[in-house]
């Protein structure tokens, strides 16, 4: 008899389904079938039971193979190698819980490191955006309950966030939404016809590059000004007939995604699409939600924020936090090379960054916490397999409206092997006793009976 | 554990009514106590002033609107971060500041206990996650009630013990302090981008007005007998000629009496009721209604108030009332962050400048500070900021000040550049009244620790409470200047807090030992109101239902549970 599972959060991407139900097996070690997940999520815990997972950590050797160590050593080398370094980049955390992502900044406190996220790559401009025009927003329920106008821009949620449509936004009926997606209109904006774009009540495809003329044309158009007869490639008929729909909604909301935040214009494109959500609530309610990929990013954003107050891009390495985009972001600390170490924790830089900032992590004494095998953990000098977060473990996690929702442990890790909680856990410990210090954040035993 | 003395300074206690007695105080494993052995550690005090720790009753201190305020505002952040030392944690932020800051900056002051003023039930883990890494200080949270579906559809239906239920379980799912209610109504209109601005504006949909919410919610909160009163910040704050909305609201409360085994004998706060005090009916004719409103206050003592004093900074409005804040930023066209929260609330967030040279911040300025000085009763009468929407809870030293000196307060009122226009429209330059560190003590400590619930515990001196004592630097019986008032209060000689020593010579020197405060309230089962948690889950919320309830284990490591019991 295999048991169930149930109101298990997924850990894919930000939309950080949590009702999924698995079946696993008897002894509650594999999983064997994973129930309202999309694809990608249902494969992610399908792999977690595959047979070629490594589960102790491995060094790699003077002719490029590697060779198994033991958690022991690999703690010693992680805690040494953060200890001597001088500035010491952190990075990643968006597929870590906000608990080892906690320790995490306890380690960058103590060694003067920088934590970045994998918004430095994704949504940093929108968080830059919001520092500088705010942002209307709500969470995912107030869409499938109030809004009628729904709006996809440079994303596509028919892949990457391929339950979005059906849980939250276009197909549900919520409790002022009874007729479901009949009763919403769905418009598109992408250079490219996507699978998203397909669905569309008003599908408008733009020049590449240009959602900052489009968007300014929305805010002439909303006021009912002059246009130009085509802008970015939309005739101005069409670009009045999309803001009337915008302004005659009860509610609406803009859904936007890497189109517009990693292409040309970046975080001026969120701070124009903001900027169309705060005009149309002059006439009715509108909201502006960003897509966010890893399903704990989000989480790390927040964390970071109520630690040091900043979103991503944290540099530690005078003691306080500074913050500056472009300065203290990993791409540009790696390509000016003033970094001294690398440790990447529950992400994927070497997929992810440019061939020159891969080719530095490779260069620097560097270690990759990452359950699985990818790229990064094979240019890194020591790989370190951990559970899998929200499958092997459970923890806080944040979706990408900044609900924070407990993610489940389902099935028990690989014998033996470490969750990046416990890991991380113990390299901090261990480098407090390299430096001779107290554990920050803790009394110590003396301070707490107060002599 | 370890045994303290502190010895021989002016003591302000009203619980046990000292006011100003040399005396000394005993501390023995985390409790005041008569008297202690001669092996414990002597703090001297002489010369100076001791008190309890103080209690905060209203600041917006955890949370996501808080953070969104943090991450938003980089620019808080500029030249005042700080790197952790000796076992401390990095600092930073002045509106917003960081947790670690938030923790250590209370301390400093002498304030060991907090009440997080608005808690959106769904993001309840996430307020719970910040007030674990807050340090030092007690703290609870509000969760906020006003324009939840599950209150709207009960109370049109005068359904109280579905009511009553509904807050146990809320209360229970959340790990809330208590009933919080902000902008009854209008919150929920404020979904259609709509707001209701009198106690009489029917809430869209549900058809029930803000006056049958605050009067269902207080009668449920005596139903449950909950240690704090229902917590409202009523409607149309913020707009000239409101204060008649305030005593409207105020009116609700009559008729009602404390039912509780708490000591509490109020049945309505009201927060930062400066915001709620404004005659006129526009911005060139605003003035003060501190006198209409205080005298209701005084006359009624089933009503608690606290102060919400402007103190003069730049700083970060955040609230659940969603379409004040949208209002705001058409005012002053400053960055806006909103967040509508499904079937419960909202909140806005903008960045403000109460400038002194603008003659409505001057105004309301000295309305702040009026209401503390025409309260005729300091235990019902609390000073707040209502951190960070009037200023930041680090200037609570500086409002000290302007209460107790007269000096102090006009050497600001009459600097305004409009100060002839402000002392027109307020009544702060004919009050001569100075306060005394015993009505400071009230206003400050066991006022709001009564209010809460919590008067045998927090907010005095006497035996068999908690230890949480504070020295301040400054001789009651010598002369002082008001300067010196507000040097006292911003770093303390000493804070003990719960028998810990963590703040000596204005320092934190130890990270405590900190609680969260929750209520368990006990009901009867109540399968009505299960079914329709139920269904709410099942059609309208994106979260499941089993996913819903804050887990002590991680969220609440050292919990302080108050249990109320009405299974009778």
């Amino acid at each position: 008899m295999a048991k169930t599972v149930t109101d298990v959060s997924c850990p894919f991407c930000g939309a950080l389904c949590d009702d999924l139900e698995v079946t696993i097996s008897d002894d509650g070690t594999k999983v064997l079938e994973v129930f309202n997940a999309c694809a990608v999520g249902s494969q992610k815990f399908l792999h977690s039971a595959s047979s070629d997972r490594v589960t102790r950590p491995r060094m790699r050797q003077e002719d490029g193979s590697y060779k198994e160590v033991t958690y022991d050593e690999a703690v010693e080398y992680t805690a040494q190698m953060l200890a001597k370094a001088k500035k010491p980049l952190m990075y990643g955390w968006s597929n870590a819980n906000c608990e080892a992502q906690s320790v995490g900044h306890e380690i960058a406190e103590i060694v003067g490191g920088i934590v970045d996220n994998t918004a430095t790559v994704c949504h940093g401009p929108s968080l830059i955006a919001i520092q500088d025009v705010g942002i209307p927003s709500c969470t995912l329920g107030e869409i499938k309950n109030r809004a009628d106008v729904v709006i996809f821009w440079g994303c596509n949620p028919a892949h990457a966030h391929p339950r979005h449509l059906s849980k939250y936004s276009i197909f549900p009926r919520g409790f002022f939404t009874g007729k479901g997606h009949k009763g919403r209109k769905m418009i598109v904006v992408d250079p490219r016809n996507t699978d998203t774009m397909k669905m569309a009540d008003i599908g408008l495809q733009l020049e590449q590059g240009r959602d900052y003329e489009l968007l300014s044309a929305l805010r002439v158009a909303i006021r009912g000004e002059e246009l130009p007869d085509t802008v970015a490639g939309i005739p101005k008929e069409r670009i009045y007939e999309t803001a009337e729909v915008m302004k005659n909604g009860r509610f609406g909301v803009i859904f936007f995604g890497m189109g517009v935040t990693q292409s040309l214009g970046k975080n001026h494109n969120i701070d124009n699409a903001i900027m169309v959500t705060k005009d149309l609530n002059e006439y009715t309610k509108f909201a502006i939600i960003a897509m966010r990929g890893h399903y704990n990013v989000t989480g790390s954003g927040q964390v970071l924020g109520w630690q040091y107050g900043f979103p991503f891009a944290t540099d530690l390495s005078r003691g306080f936090a500074r913050y500056n985009p472009g300065e203290t972001t990993s791409n540009d600390l790696l390509r000016r090379g003033e970094l001294d170490a690398v440790l990447v924790v529950a992400s994927d830089p070497g997929s992810h960054f440019p061939i020159s900032s891969v080719k530095e992590i490779a260069r620097l004494p560097s270690v990759a916490i990452v359950p699985d095998i990818n790229p990064t953990s094979e240019i890194s000098q020591l790989h370190v397999p951990v559970a899998i977060n929200a499958i092997e473990t459970g923890g806080c996690c944040y979706r990408m409206d900044n609900v924070p929702i407990e993610t489940r442990k389902v099935v028990e890790p690989p014998e033996g092997m470490l969750t990046d909680l416990e890991f991380l856990s113990r390299v901090r410990d261990r480098i407090n006793e390299i430096k001779g210090k107290a554990r920050i954040g803790v009394p110590t035993a003396a301070q707490a009976q107060g002599a | 554990m370890a045994e303290y003395l502190i010895r021989n300074g002016f003591v302000f206690d009203p619980v046990t009514g000292v006011k100003g007695d040399r005396k000394d105080i005993a501390v023995k494993d985390g409790k005041i106590v008569d008297s202690v052995s001669s092996s414990a550690k002597v703090y001297d005090a002489s010369g100076k002033t001791v008190m309890a720790g103080a209690v905060e009753i209203h600041a917006h201190v955890a949370g996501p609107k808080v953070n969104e305020g943090r991450n938003y505002r980089p620019e808080d952040k500029l030249f005042n971060a700080r790197a952790g030392t000796n076992g401390l944690r990095t600092t930073g932020g002045f509106s917003i500041p960081t947790t670690f800051k938030t923790g250590y900056a209370y301390a400093q002051m002498g304030y060991t206990v907090a009440m997080e003023a608005a808690m959106p039930p769904l993001y309840a883990r996430h307020v719970h996650e910040e007030i674990r890494d807050t340090p030092i200080i007690d703290e609870g949270a509000l969760p906020v009630f006003g324009n939840n579906w599950f209150v709207l559809e009960y109370l049109k239906n005068n359904e109280l013990e579905n009511t009553a239920a509904y807050i146990a379980w809320l209360l229970r799912a959340s790990k809330g302090y208590g009933v919080k209610v902000v902008n009854p109504g209008g919150t929920e209109a404020w979904g259609w981008g709509l707001n209701c601005l009198s106690v009489n504006d029917p809430v869209p949909y549900f058809d029930i007005t803000p006056a049958q919410i605050v009067k269902g919610l207080i009668e449920a909160n005596e139903y449950l007998g909950l240690p704090h009163s229902m917590h409202i910040h009523a409607n149309n704050l913020g707009n000239p000629g409101n204060y008649t909305t305030t005593l409207d609201t105020f009116r609700l409360n009559e008729g009602f009496a404390a039912n509780n085994r708490f000591g509490r004998e109020q049945t309505m706060h009201h927060t930062h009721v400066q915001f709620h005090s404004y005659g006129g009916d526009n911005w060139g004719n605003f003035e003060s209604k501190s006198d209409a409103i205080m005298d209701y206050v005084n006359a009624h003592p089933t009503l608690t108030i606290d102060t919400g004093n402007v103190t003069l900074d730049e700083t970060t409005t955040m609230t659940a009332d969603g379409p004040f804040e949208h209002h705001l930023t058409e005012l002053n066209h400053l960055k806006w962050a909103n967040v509508d929260v499904e079937l419960e609330t909202a909140a806005g967030i903008v960045p403000y400048v109460y400038s002194p040279d603008i003659k409505v911040c001057a105004i309301q300025w000295a309305i702040g500070l009026e209401l503390a000085l025409l309260a005729t009763d300091p235990m019902r009468c609390f000073i707040t900021t209502d951190h960070p929407n009037a200023g930041p809870f680090t200037r609570y030293p500086r409002i000290i000040k302007w209460l107790m000196s007269k000096d102090a307060r006009e050497e600001r009122l009459t600097t305004f550049k409009h100060a002839d226009k402000v002392i027109s429209a307020t009544h702060l330059h004919g009050i001569d009244r100075e306060l005394t560190f015993y009505e400071i003590a009230q206003m400050t400590r066991a006022g709001p620790a009564k209010a809460l619930g919590l008067k045998d515990v927090y907010g005095g001196l006497a035996p068999g409470m908690d230890a949480d004592v504070v020295i301040y630097d400054i001789n009651p019986e010598a002369p002082f200047t008001p300067d010196q008032i507000e040097q006292a209060f911003s770093a303390a000689t000493l804070v003990i807090k719960t028998g810990v020593p963590v703040v000596e010579n204005g320092t934190v020197i130890n990270n405590g030992n900190k609680r969260t405060l929750w209520v368990d309230a006990k009901v009867n089962e109540n399968p009505q109101v299960l079914r329709d948690v139920e269904e709410k889950f099942l059609k309208y919320y994106s979260v499941s239902l089993n996913n819903y309830e804050v887990q002590g284990h991680h969220y609440i490591p050292n919990p302080y549970a108050i249990e109320v019991d009405v299974t009778q």
